[in-house]
């Protein structure tokens, strides 16, 4: 029966990640973690929380919860942009699980063993090249499409991409010799297609927690900055904007649990609802950090700043996902079936 | 978490349908298009004879007895049948408004006819020179011993034509602060010195200009007490103002996709153009976004709360996508979206044509997009006013 509470184990989830990037400091670690994204000891200390566990059967190891939990971790990590790649790690740790073959639980039990970062490639390999593999600089292993092959890679090296717009930790990574086959055959390319779905929606909390920090902050600065002897709030244009912006950021964030919902019942139409969640908290999200980071004016523009933290994020998880305008040509793909190409002449 | 409605609001889903399949007819629909008026006695009556108007209340109060996702089922089965629902809707805000303000004879008199379908009661807020700042209502009601005397003009009475009543927000005392000296009032459409004119608008629907010019209504008609007549219109317009209008979305997407799915003379279909694509999904996640809000509000009501940010966040977001929707879709389809609908009955491009020019007035009516933003914005994120409180 349709209920939108959350249980307090969820509640609890939530809290239990907010109390540790309050007390870890985040702005700080996020700041010192420019260059690669990465911070170990956060890492470590998520995975103490039971981080990739969550959302995975207990007889292979997790802890037998639900993805919507993942989703939910995933909307606290976003909201304080928190460098730590569950949302990958989830997504690939998931798909190792769903393929149901001994290399691929070999594969599981290693990582989960290891605590170390695991990531999917949303791209196929090219010519042994995975380009742009989030999480690809720190994760141990890959998992990835090379032809109508599933893979998991270890111990190539990584490509980086040091400086990127939103300190990602985003590299290509290669095929070679050391490339474990955990899978292959059709039946496990939708398996992973269907994985790098889950991922989609785990971006899309993501994006939902940040651009709904990002509007928390908006409040606090146009509450606080003077201009022509009232707070700048008391402009219709910044507080109806603002509305907007939580607004649809709160749309977005119940169709991103839909969507986790869809997908721990199998519900019809997870695909889509996966999908749309993502397109729909990706343009809220980038819509209300545009909008906050404009109300800050010059201050908006000083890296001093928090805001332009969450700004470069924001965008940069889109793109690592692709194109916005493609995904959300993806969602009528979903929806009502892929194009038919004009008949060859 | 579960967005399931769930068996019994499946199982309502098919009675309704064969309640209005038998009940709403092309005949219902060339009447309301001809006259505008979205009003029909017969079927007023037959919903309410099955406790559908009020379907969420207890059956001893005349209600339906129904949980939340049956009216939630119910109501996605009437809309989608384009039933006369306009009346009804604006009867049943002050029934419930009555239900929480009126004296046990106005309930028994008023209240209970009309959850059976028998009575119809317009809004009379608006007038010439207020609209989104209802407070500023300017027509007097003046007391003259156990009658009261009511002078000024009501805009936008929508159905006053087939009304029994108007809810009358009026200015009892012109003296103090413009929100303390309100009265509401139920004034009988066929009292002495009441008049109507008809007023034409773009969505087809029929609205009136009513005028009161020494109106007589014994005291037994007030609602709420003298000069609290604010916390009254406030319930009223709260009640109002939670709409979501993802339905109707969903349903011009779904003639688009289909009209866009045909094939053309040279075989070709609109919807294997990628911009096509781009933009019916758009306008579904926009929908899907649109609904989720609305029935998170409705949840809220449900478990106690009071959904007075997530009201106005569901009505506003759904409306302005609303009319998003039908320009977009006009575009896909170009010179072809030029051909008139009228937006009862029709299943084809024609309904986006007139969803275009109706979806305008639902980013008006039931509180602007504006003031349902301002509500955001002071009572959800605690900004300061941004007018002034007069």
């Amino acid at each position: 029966m349709f209920d939108l509470g959350l249980s307090n184990e969820q509640e609890q989830l939530q809290s239990a990640y907010r109390g540790l990037f309050e007390r870890e400091g985040t702005t700080e670690i996020v700041r010192a973690a420019e260059e690669t994204g990465f911070s170990p000891g956060l890492w470590a200390r998520v995975g103490e929380l039971g981080g990739v566990d969550m959302s995975l059967p207990e007889e292979l190891g997790g802890a037998g919860g639900l993805f919507l939990d993942a989703v939910l971790v995933n909307e606290v990590i976003g909201a304080s942009v928190a460098p730590v790649p569950l949302a990958e790690s989830t997504a690939a740790a998931r798909v190792l699980a769903a393929l149901d073959t001994d290399p691929a639980r070999r594969v599981l039990a290693d990582v989960l063993a290891s605590g170390q970062p695991v990531t999917l490639s949303p791209r196929p390999a090219v010519d042994g090249r995975l380009g742009w593999v989030p999480a690809g600089l720190v994760a141990d292993v890959v998992v990835a499409l090379d032809g109508d092959r599933i893979v998991a890679q270890r111990g190539d090296q990584p490509t980086p991409y040091p400086g990127n717009l939103g300190a990602l930790p985003v590299a290509d990574r290669h095929i070679t010799a050391d490339a474990v086959e955990v899978a292959a055959g059709p039946e496990a390319v939708a398996v992973f297609a269907d994985a790098v779905l889950e991922w989609h929606c785990l971006v899309a909390a993501q994006s939902v927690g940040a651009g709904k920090r990002a509007v928390e902050i908006g409040v606090a600065y146009t509450t606080d900055r003077y201009a022509f002897g009232v707070p700048i709030a008391s402009f219709q244009t910044i507080a109806h904007r603002l509305a907007d912006a939580a607004t649809a950021l709160d749309g977005a964030q119940l169709l991103a649990r839909k969507a986790a919902w869809a997908i721990d019942s199998r519900a019809d139409r997870w695909r889509p609802l996966a999908q749309m969640a993502f397109v729909g908290a990706d343009e809220a999200a980038q819509k209300a950090v545009d909008e906050v980071l404009h109300f800050h004016g010059g201050y908006g523009f000083m890296l001093e700043y928090d805001i332009q933290l969450y700004f470069r994020r924001i965008k940069a998880w889109s793109l690592q996902v692709g194109d916005h305008r493609k995904e959300l040509e993806a969602v009528a793909d979903l929806l009502w079936g892929a194009p038919r190409l004009p008949a060859a002449v | 978490m579960d967005f399931d409605l769930g068996a019994e609001a499946e199982a309502v889903r098919k009675d309704v349908r064969e309640f209005l399949a038998e009940n709403v007819n092309s005949d219902i629909h060339e009447r309301m298009a001809e006259s505008g008026t979205y009003y029909d006695g017969d079927f007023a009556r037959a919903l309410g004879a099955r406790g559908w108007i009020a379907s969420g209340w207890p059956v001893e109060e005349g209600g339906g007895g129904r949980n939340w996702l049956e009216q939630v089922a119910l109501n996605q089965e009437i809309r989608h049948a384009d039933a006369p629902m306009d009346a009804i809707g604006t009867t049943m805000l002050i029934a419930s408004t009555l239900r929480m303000f009126g004296t046990p004879e106005q309930k028994e008199t008023i209240m209970k006819p009309a959850v059976r379908g028998e009575v119809v009661i317009a809004l009379g807020y608006t007038e010439p020179d207020s609209g989104s700042d209802a407070a500023a209502a300017r027509t007097r009601a003046v007391r003259d011993g156990d009658e009261w005397v009511i002078d000024g003009e009501k805009m936008f009475t929508t159905l006053a034509q087939v009304a029994d009543y108007v809810f009358m927000l009026t200015r009892t005392n012109p003296d103090v602060k413009k929100h303390r000296g309100l009265t509401t009032f139920l004034v009988p459409t066929t009292s002495a010195g009441f008049s109507i004119s008809e007023v034409k608008t773009l969505g087809g629907e029929r609205t009136n200009i009513t005028t009161y010019e020494g109106v007589r209504i014994p005291d037994s008609l007030r609602v709420g007490e003298v000069d609290q007549g604010w916390s009254v219109a406030s319930a009223a317009l709260e009640l109002e103002h939670s709409g979501s209008y993802a339905g109707e979305t969903l349903e011009v997407l779904a003639v688009a996709v289909e009209q866009a799915s045909q094939p053309g003379p040279d075989g070709s279909r609109l919807i294997d153009d990628p911009s096509v694509r781009a933009r019916l999904a758009q306008a579904a996640i926009e929908a899907e976004m649109g609904d989720l809000l609305g029935m998170r509000a409705g949840w809220m009501h449900q478990v106690g709360q009071r959904p007075l940010v997530e009201g106005s966040m569901a009505k506003v977001y759904s409306s302005e996508a609303f009319s998003r929707a039908t320009s977009e879709i006009l575009d896909i389809f170009g010179p072809a979206s030029l051909q008139r609908g009228r937006g009862l009955g029709d299943e084809t491009l024609t309904m986006v044509e007139h969803a275009y020019r109706h979806s305008q007035v639902t980013r008006i009516y039931a509180g602007t997009s504006e003031i349902h933003r301002s509500i955001i914005a002071e009572a959800g994120l605690g900004l300061p006013r941004t007018r002034s409180a007069g």
